[in-house]
């Protein structure tokens, strides 16, 4: 269904209501913030300035760390006598040794398959029940919000064990399906979204109602594209929780082609303890994606955070 | 579909009074709720009651012998007090250096996109490189930290080896892995503060400090009580990095109660045994949500 079957024209006044939505979010540049909280003094900023670089020092340190020993040779990474600069220059062996032996770009794949995979089943689904519990009328609709509100408190550790039971009944242990399906439940998502469809004024529906505009069309061609920045929010949000779950893909699987990476790349430091340089060098490259995608995409996964991270609270 | 045949409230009426247009859009989410959540609920309490194992034998029903066997369990008491001596110790840190972060981040000093990626982009890692990276960073002989402490002639410190090092270890892993989250959440409740306040105190001829005390702490306040209950349910659910930073070691001295319950369900092969310690531990979810909640409501008020 493309926007131009659209019996309303949803682009103007969408466009219109956006900057009145979202007060109290003024662009940063504009703010003298310094001024306000922190004074003209010098020395007052001269201190922050120094306190604010030893703690970025200090939390940049042990990937600056993780990055040194693996441009080192074997050699050099477990030399006790030279522990700062290598003996024998820097070397690229230990990200060869790794990349070739490869697991890491299938665990790469695997973990990005699987996350997609949870985030589009996760915001379509909680999309549409959030529109279903906050536009609609139907019997036990109180009820079975209450249901989902409730199930915010559920601990997913808490259901690892009949998870696990459940793939062995369905057969479904070591499959795709297996990693993916128990991860796509977010009520907490369904919670966040039916309050934000709360939120979005009545009367741009009104108008394609009074159109012929079925339910369906009022959802995909209306709301959800008023809602995108939400919906941009609780994917990034989906997404990295499901690239960095480690619990149930780590039960799940026991297939090494199937592991994502944070399973995967445990399982070769079982294998392959001593290796420094090379065990570093899979760590720097299994970093580089989420690392990379936040430098680009900065300013979306902070505002995902800020609005998805405290669950509609 | 804007043609007046095809209008919805025409077509089958007794289709539409079994599944009302309102359900169907609710439906793929519940099939997945009522599948991989509701059922698994009640499959596991009535796990609980039974002695299912992994191996094959069938089930039989043992009534509630499993949670008393869990209560007078010496090991799952220690793994609970684990839990929450972890959560004790993190939580503290997690919430303090997060505001701290954060303050020094909005004065609006000069590089603000290297305080956040510096900050946040820990908690982008996966744990699995966390853990490699710390296990290498606390290496007794060649690990960064030892080296440190050499150079500033302190002697070196069994980090994950040693019983009353190890949880503060994975407390200072925990730390720099997961601060930059709250410190994301301090810095938009920063932002959100209004200007005229801060406005109006500089009229008032306040200093930094005066500021400061009198209007961006008492403003953070709400946020703050939400973020530390946040971290507390965080932290009650540890297990990733414990698990691959010390395996629960040395002799199970940090491991927590979800990994016992790990342990018990999949190396003990007793499923049964170990849906019951894992509802002793959403007992004491419910009872920390249910403490806090009447915690932030009493503050409210």
């Amino acid at each position: 269904m493309t926007s131009t079957e659209l019996p309303v024209r949803p682009a103007a006044p969408v466009r219109a209501a956006r900057p009145s939505r979202g007060p109290g979010r003024p662009r940063r540049a504009a703010r003298p913030e310094g001024n306000l909280t922190l004074g003209e003094s010098r020395l007052a900023r001269g201190l922050a300035l120094a306190v604010l670089a030893v703690l970025a020092l200090a939390w940049l340190l042990p990937m600056a760390w993780a990055l040194l020993t693996a441009f080192k040779s074997e050699q050099d990474a477990s030399d006790p006598g030279q522990w700062f600069l290598p003996r024998h220059g820097f070397t690229l062996h230990g990200f060869s040794t790794v990349w070739e032996r490869g697991d890491l770009p299938l665990w790469m794949l695997n973990s990005f398959l699987v996350s997609a995979a949870v985030t589009v089943i996760t915001v379509l689904s909680s999309a549409m029940a959030g529109y279903a519990f906050s536009r609609t009328v139907f019997a036990g609709r109180r009820w079975l919000f209450a249901l989902t509100v409730a199930a915010v408190l559920v601990p997913p550790q808490l259901l690892i064990v009949p998870w696990f039971r459940q793939m062995l009944t369905l057969h479904l242990v070591d499959t795709y399906a297996a990693v993916i399906l128990p991860q796509t439940v977010a009520p907490v998502m369904v919670f966040i979204l039916k309050k934000h469809f709360d939120s979005l004024p009545r009367e741009l529906e009104e108008a394609a109602r009074i159109d012929g505009a079925g339910h369906w069309r009022i959802f995909w061609s209306v709301l959800l594209p008023l809602s995108r920045p939400m919906l941009a929010a609780v994917a990034i949000f989906v997404f990295i929780g499901a690239w960095n779950n480690f619990l149930w893909p780590f039960v799940s699987t026991s297939d090494p082609g199937l592991m994502t990476l944070p399973v995967g790349i445990t399982s070769v430091k079982d294998a392959y303890g001593i290796q420094y340089a090379q065990t570093m060098a899979s760590a720097v490259l299994a970093a580089l994606p989420l690392v990379v995608v936040f430098v680009f995409f900065q300013r979306h996964i902070v505002k995902s955070v800020a609005t998805t991270g405290l669950g509609g609270q | 579909m804007s043609s007046p045949h095809a209008s919805p409230r025409t077509g089958a009426p007794s289709a539409r009074r079994l599944l009302p247009p309102g359900l169907l859009f609710a439906l793929p989410f519940l099939v997945l709720f009522a599948l991989f959540m509701v059922w698994p609920l009640v499959q596991g309490l009535w796990m609980s009651l039974t002695d299912t194992s992994l191996s094959a034998h069938a089930p039989s029903f043992v009534g509630l012998d499993n949670f008393t066997e869990a209560l007078g369990d010496a090991e799952m008491w220690r793994s609970l007090g684990h839990t929450v001596w972890f959560t004790a110790l993190s939580t503290v840190p997690l919430v303090a250096v997060a505001l701290g972060m954060a303050l020094l981040v909005h004065t609006g000093l000069p590089g603000q996109w290297v305080w956040r990626l510096a900050f946040f982009a820990p908690y982008l890692l996966p744990v699995g490189v966390v853990s490699l990276l710390w296990i290498w960073l606390y290496q007794p002989d060649l690990g960064l930290l030892n080296h440190l402490l050499e150079v500033a002639g302190l002697g070196p410190v069994s980090w994950l080896s040693d019983e009353s090092v190890a949880m503060w270890a994975i407390v200072l892993t925990t730390l720099w892995w997961t601060v930059g989250f709250n410190f994301l959440l301090y810095l938009a409740a920063l932002q959100a503060i209004p200007d005229h306040l801060y406005e109006a105190a500089a009229i008032d001829g306040a200093g930094a400090w005066r500021r400061l005390w009198s209007i961006t702490l008492p403003q953070l306040s709400r946020i703050t009580g939400v973020i530390t209950v946040l971290q507390i349910l965080a932290s009650l659910k540890v297990f990733d990095q414990v698990y691959l930073l010390t395996k629960g070691g040395p002799n199970n001295s940090t491991r927590p109660v979800i990994e016992y319950m790990y342990d018990v369900g999949f190396t003990g092969y007793r499923l049964g045994y170990a849906s019951a310690v894992s509802y002793v531990f959403f007992a004491l979810v419910l009872i920390a949500s249910a403490a806090q909640y009447a915690a932030l409501r009493r503050r409210e008020k």
